[in-house]
């Protein structure tokens, strides 16, 4: 186990860097969603997956990563690459009262809770005109007009950066706490552990990354309106079935789950004609995953094995 | 002063007082028995130590200190471990990574929280299901990986809930040998239990409580003769009749 470790990381890695400069324009597009999925869904994960506290509500978060390079812009034209620093501070912030109130409940309240939350966020910043421009949103012009090849990189590197920290947590005390908080609360709380406060680690650097994938978002397409960004179904929703389909509470689960989403996504919709199939499709596979394999592909990657090896008697 | 002392605990559920005016004093280093029969409020008595049911009334006092108010995971930090009658394994995790969890409480290091794990693992005699899911354990191993688990938290008093419930006898047997072994190793014990055999063969002191009040307390033979016990065990006649 433990030799074989560094393998998938190294492979991946290497492909991550060498790919993108064999790819057009629009496939190294492709390229960049995947990775802000793959940073979505591990920021999720944390919570979700790991501290089990699944949440409907992450818009939230990405959508405050976003307005907060677009608000920057909005009033004051400040450039949105501000919003890297300012966007993810601020979901992380905000995250603090959030979790406060949100973590006195339990299992499905906390889940409706987050939702909530989300869905508030999204009717602030479309009523609230003079605030975030309402619901035309914020566009910005690029004051650097990079290439697809330089934002491939900076998101790569933020991916890198989120899926290290969430594996560092998972290998610590952090993530031993999270687990068991995960399996069983009320044993937790009997071993010591203070849940509350537990949460919050999970929940703020969870609100971080996400609110970093949202900045980062609002500076590559340049416009973000509340119903996109602070979206309940594109967003909040689809970040836990991404994390579920490849394996919640798995490291590298969400970015499988990520990749697998965003591709079928895009050749759904150069298929002429069906517009929105792909959802449909991809709530097919998750009931198939939910029946079949409910702790995800990765998280059932021994069922799998057994599907298509037999297992070897020993005889 | 007294190590661990009750204090006219009180709780209620709605209308049913499920502990009433409970008071007791446990001297560190005893093993001290609590029976009753179902439903008297030996586990809500358990529940209320540990403050996962606040208690209406009344105080518990621990090394001085009073911990009624205090929050569920401060009572563990402040040394008092226990067990759950319904067993609560972390399912999805081995036995050591259970253990583990535990021993996080006194480190922040997984190199030493693994160390003390193993060790509780080697008390327990778990060694051998170390990597086993927890939730693939048979009854008998669950119920000594919730002792391992709470030992691993390093506590000075320790509350085991019905661990002999829905063991063979030579289960029983392992058990309390488990039990007379944390007792020697300085842990004072609290012990909530139904098998009579267990209960009575390792107790120094025995409370019997009935509809949660106290009836008597004594050494383990006082309590066996106690009229007022075999009455709410057996019934009247059964008095009248010996």
């Amino acid at each position: 186990m433990m030799k074989r470790g560094w393998v998938t990381p190294v492979i991946l890695g290497i492909l991550a860097l060498v790919i993108p400069f064999t790819l057009s324009s629009y496939y190294q597009h492709i390229l960049i969603l995947v990775i802000i999925w793959i940073t979505m869904a591990c920021a999720w994960n944390l919570l979700g997956g790991f501290a089990g506290q699944v949440s409907f509500g992450h818009a939230l978060f990405f959508g405050l990563g976003a307005y907060g390079g677009g608000l920057l812009y909005h009033h004051w034209e400040i450039s949105t690459w501000w919003g890297m620093i300012v966007g993810p501070v601020w979901a992380a912030v905000i995250a603090i009262p959030l979790g406060l109130i949100t973590f006195r409940l339990r299992g499905p309240y906390f889940a409706l809770s987050m939702l909530a939350m989300g869905e508030i966020a999204r009717i602030i910043f479309t009523n609230w005109v003079p605030f975030s421009g309402g619901a035309v949103g914020v566009m910005i012009s690029r004051t650097w007009g990079g290439e697809k090849l330089q934002y491939y990189f900076i998101i790569l590197a933020i991916c890198v950066v989120t899926l290290g920290v969430v594996a560092l947590m998972r290998y610590s005390k952090l993530g031993f706490y999270f687990l068991s908080i995960r399996e069983d609360q009320d044993a937790a709380e009997a071993l010591g552990i203070p849940t509350t406060k537990y949460k919050m680690y999970a929940l703020i650097p969870s609100a971080f990354f996400t609110g970093l994938a949202g900045a980062f978002y609002m500076n590559y397409m340049a416009y973000i309106e509340p119903r996109v960004v602070f979206n309940l179904e594109a967003v909040s929703i689809m970040m836990i079935l991404t994390v579920m389909l490849g394996g919640a509470g798995t490291l590298w689960g969400p970015v499988l789950g990520a990749t697998v989403y965003v591709i079928l996504a895009e050749v759904f919709r150069t298929i002429p004609g069906i517009k929105e199939v792909h959802v449909l499709v991809f709530a097919l596979i998750v009931v198939l995953i939910i029946m079949f394999l409910p702790d995800g592909i990765l998280g059932e990657w021994d069922k799998i094995k057994r599907i298509f090896i037999k297992p070897k008697l020993a005889s | 002063m007294n190590y661990f002392e009750l204090k006219n605990v009180v709780r209620r559920f709605g209308g049913l007082v499920a502990v009433s005016n409970i008071s007791a004093a446990i001297e560190e280093g005893e093993i001290f028995g609590l029976i009753g029969p179902n439903g008297s409020g030996k586990t809500t008595i358990f529940n209320c130590i540990n403050n996962y049911y606040p208690t209406n009334s009344g105080e518990i006092i621990f090394k001085g200190v009073p911990i009624e108010r205090m929050s569920t995971h401060k009572i563990c930090e402040m040394g008092i471990g226990r067990t759950f009658q319904v067993v609560k394994p972390l399912k999805r995790l081995t036995v050591l990574e259970n253990i583990m969890s535990g021993a996080f409480l006194r480190t922040n290091k997984v190199r030493v929280a693994r160390d003390n794990a193993m060790k509780a693992l080697d008390f327990c005699q778990l060694m051998e299901r170390k990597d086993f899911l927890a939730k693939d354990l048979p009854i008998a191993d669950k119920k000594r990986m919730e002792v391992a688990r709470a030992l691993a938290t390093e506590p000075s008093l320790l509350l085991l809930d019905e661990t002999a419930a829905g063991l063979n006898l030579k289960e029983i047997e392992t058990m309390m040998e488990l039990v007379k072994k944390i007792r020697t190793s300085g842990i004072t014990c609290i012990i909530v239990e139904h098998v009579m055999k267990f209960i009575m063969g390792i107790s120094d002191r025995v409370m019997c409580i009935n509809f949660g009040m106290e009836i008597a307390t004594g050494k383990p033979e006082e309590i066996a003769a106690h009229p007022e016990v075999i009455k709410a065990y057996l019934g009247e006649e059964y008095v009248t009749g010996r």
